[in-house]
């Protein structure tokens, strides 16, 4: 096991360098003057080839890759272009209000899809089962933000129970564990667990209607199991195809929710990423890349020692 | 006078699948009998019901869907009217039951060790650490090689002839009366298939216990068993002491089964001697015996009325209208 884990760790070595250098390379493929939206239309060559200086976009690519790199391991991301903040703490900030919304948002929703993919599996072709399989198809096909609009629309306005956007009173973005801030998780968190819930119960549906038609399963009837100690040795079964699904979703989560963070103005990386984008503001575009990027590799990393953890056959293959 | 009853007593057994779109009569009427420490094969080909007669045994059709009538007795127990708790703690402990393919029927998150200390925590209660010294016991008694580190194997860890010895073992963890064997060598290797079959008869005697042994080999039928009962069509169409059924097979079934298997004294070129047609539809039976429309001897009466067993001497017996024509004279 720990030399699995071992290797495990070696092999993300290459994972992470790969990933910063397409991180660092994607964003200067991507048109456009990252200088022109803060520069006056105005603005005469010198101070323009001042400014180039002034971030390092004169110099070769490599040499701002190289640079870019050794800074990094050292915490420092760079300056934000459009704020002249520092990258790595508003990234960091980001990072926890998209760490906060994303853990809430897994947790309703691999709730909701364990339940509903166990019981859909075990009673497969019953009403709870067609019910079960038409939440989460619906879980899986409604548009988010549409989703998060009409919630907005249902709870914000008609009902003015929950504030519509923010993670705070007032506009907020640091959060903190109280009733004030808590309202402001609700919406985006329901929202952004719908598709984690809809993705996992398909997947535990088909995973437990699999492994119930195996042979092991009338064996370990005829050993005289009841059907709740049955029940465990199918859970232990489908936890490594679940976990890989999870871990997945997780990632998908913390770095794909641009639409939801926008919808709601949640103060997140995607929110951060969107305004990046939109500015042409390379070294934060870098930053929260390469730090969603590591993220998921993490993810990855731990689903797999988790998996093999469980499963013995994973290790030999 | 007084007889013990059989220890295993199945009287007019009838098993319905009515899952699908038409009831599928996979069992019709089988009467089975057994003592301590006997064993029997049950011979037939896939479809002819051996392997469901088993299973209804232990009750592990899936309940919604099938139907069983008539009435199974094991050790004075009512089979059929056991209640959930009661049919948990009849299931490994009374009966047990080795099946076809070891790899499909061990979980494969599990130790074998976790498998078999599973069984025997859930059966006699008592502490882990002792369960797993009784599987240590047992994986000597099957004689699994360095049992101490096997274990701790998983099942994918194990060759097939380890993996049906560790099943065995699995099976026996509770000291059950009646060990069902469903096709227990034919996923294995044939010099691992003699090994198996050596082990199930030496545990048997030492164990006293009774075996049913399912298989459509003869050989393998040969190797292990006391009688012999042949299905076919959801029914036992001929059962005797093996010697007898092998000497003289009363049954036409029985006799196209013996003649279509390849002897070792066969020359190049022979033809194998197969039985023309094919097994009933289950779904849509044939009134009368289900074996007439393929049998050479059959009378048109064969065709309106099932035939009740007839007994031809020495506990054997067969369910044909033409015993007379299949007498050792006559053939």
């Amino acid at each position: 096991m720990l030399v699995y884990l071992g290797k495990r760790l070696v092999y993300t070595i290459p994972i992470v360098i790969g990933v910063s250098v397409v991180c660092f390379g994607l964003v200067h493929i991507a048109p456009g003057d990252p200088l022109v939206s803060v520069l006056p239309p105005d603005a005469s060559e010198e101070l323009k080839m001042q400014m180039m200086r002034a971030y390092g976009f004169d110099r070769p690519y490599y040499e701002q890759f190289l640079l870019w790199c050794w800074r990094a391991l050292q915490g420092d991301l760079g300056v934000s272009i459009a704020t002249g903040r520092s990258v790595a703490s508003e990234v960091l900030r980001a990072v926890k209000n998209t760490l906060l919304l994303s853990f809430v948002a897994t947790l309703i929703g691999f709730f909701f899809g364990l339940l509903f993919g166990f019981v859909a599996g075990y009673f497969r072709n019953s009403p709870i089962d067609k019910i079960a399989s038409i939440l989460s198809v619906i879980g899986v096909s409604v548009p988010h933000y549409w989703l998060g609009m009409v919630l907005v629309i249902i709870f914000s306005v008609q009902l003015n129970w929950l504030p519509p956007t923010g993670a705070g009173p007032g506009g907020s973005a640091d959060w903190q564990p109280d009733w004030a801030h808590f309202r402001h998780l609700i919406l985006p968190a329901i929202t952004m667990s719908v598709i984690p819930m809809g993705i996992v119960a398909r997947t535990i549906r088909a995973l437990v209607a699999d492994i119930l038609s195996q042979d092991f399963v009338p064996a370990l009837r005829a050993k005289g199991l009841s059907e709740l100690g049955i029940f465990g040795h199918v859970v232990k079964n489908a936890a490594p195809t679940a976990l890989a699904v999870m871990g997945l979703q997780l990632g998908y989560l913390l770095g794909g929710s641009i639409l939801i963070e926008t919808v709601f103005s949640w103060p997140g990386t995607g929110f951060l990423l969107n305004a990046a984008i939109f500015q042409r503001d390379l070294p934060l575009l870098q930053g929260t890349i390469l730090v969603l990027a590591l993220f998921f590799v993490l993810l990855n990393l731990i689903v797999d020692v988790i998996q093999t953890a469980i499963d013995p056959r994973i290790q030999r293959s | 006078m007084l007889t013990t009853p059989p220890l295993v007593d199945i009287r007019n057994l009838k098993v319905t699948f009515t899952g699908g779109p038409k009831p599928i009569c996979a069992i019709n009427g089988v009467d089975l009998a057994l003592d301590r420490g006997e064993t029997l094969a049950i011979l037939g080909e896939s479809g002819s019901g051996k392997s469901v007669t088993l299973r209804a045994m232990l009750r592990l059709n899936p309940e919604k869907r099938t139907k069983i009538d008539g009435a199974i007795t094991v050790g004075g127990k009512n089979v059929l009217t056991l209640g959930p708790k009661e049919l948990q703690a009849f299931r490994g402990r009374d009966v047990s039951m080795i099946f076809q393919e070891p790899a499909l029927a061990l979980d494969p998150v599990y130790t074998l060790g976790h498998q078999i200390a599973e069984t025997i925590v859930k059966h006699d209660g008592g502490s882990w650490a002792d369960a797993k010294k009784r599987a240590l016991d047992l994986f000597e008694r099957v004689r699994i090689p360095s049992p101490e580190r096997r274990l701790d194997n998983y099942p994918h860890e194990m060759s097939g002839g380890m993996r049906q010895r560790a099943m065995i073992a699995l099976a026996l963890a509770c000291n059950p009366k009646v060990l069902l064997a469903d096709e227990p060598t034919t996923a294995l290797d044939a010099t691992v298939q003699i090994q198996i079959l050596l082990l199930i008869r030496e545990l048997q005697r030492e164990f006293g216990i009774a075996v049913i042994f399912v298989t459509h080999d003869i050989g393998v039928a040969v190797e292990v068993a006391d009688r012999v009962a042949v299905m076919y069509g959801g029914r036992i169409v001929e059962t005797g002491p093996i010697r007898d059924i092998l000497r003289s097979p009363r049954h036409p079934y029985t006799i196209g089964l013996l003649k279509s298997r390849a002897h070792d004294a066969m020359t190049k070129g022979t033809r194998l001697d197969a039985i023309p047609g094919s097994p009933p539809d289950l779904a849509n039976l044939p009134p009368g015996c289900s074996f007439a429309p393929r049998c050479k001897l059959a009378l048109p009466a064969c065709s309106e009325a099932t035939p009740e067993p007839v007994a031809v001497g020495g506990g054997h017996e067969a369910r044909c209208f033409r015993t007379d024509a299949t007498a050792p004279a006559a053939a």
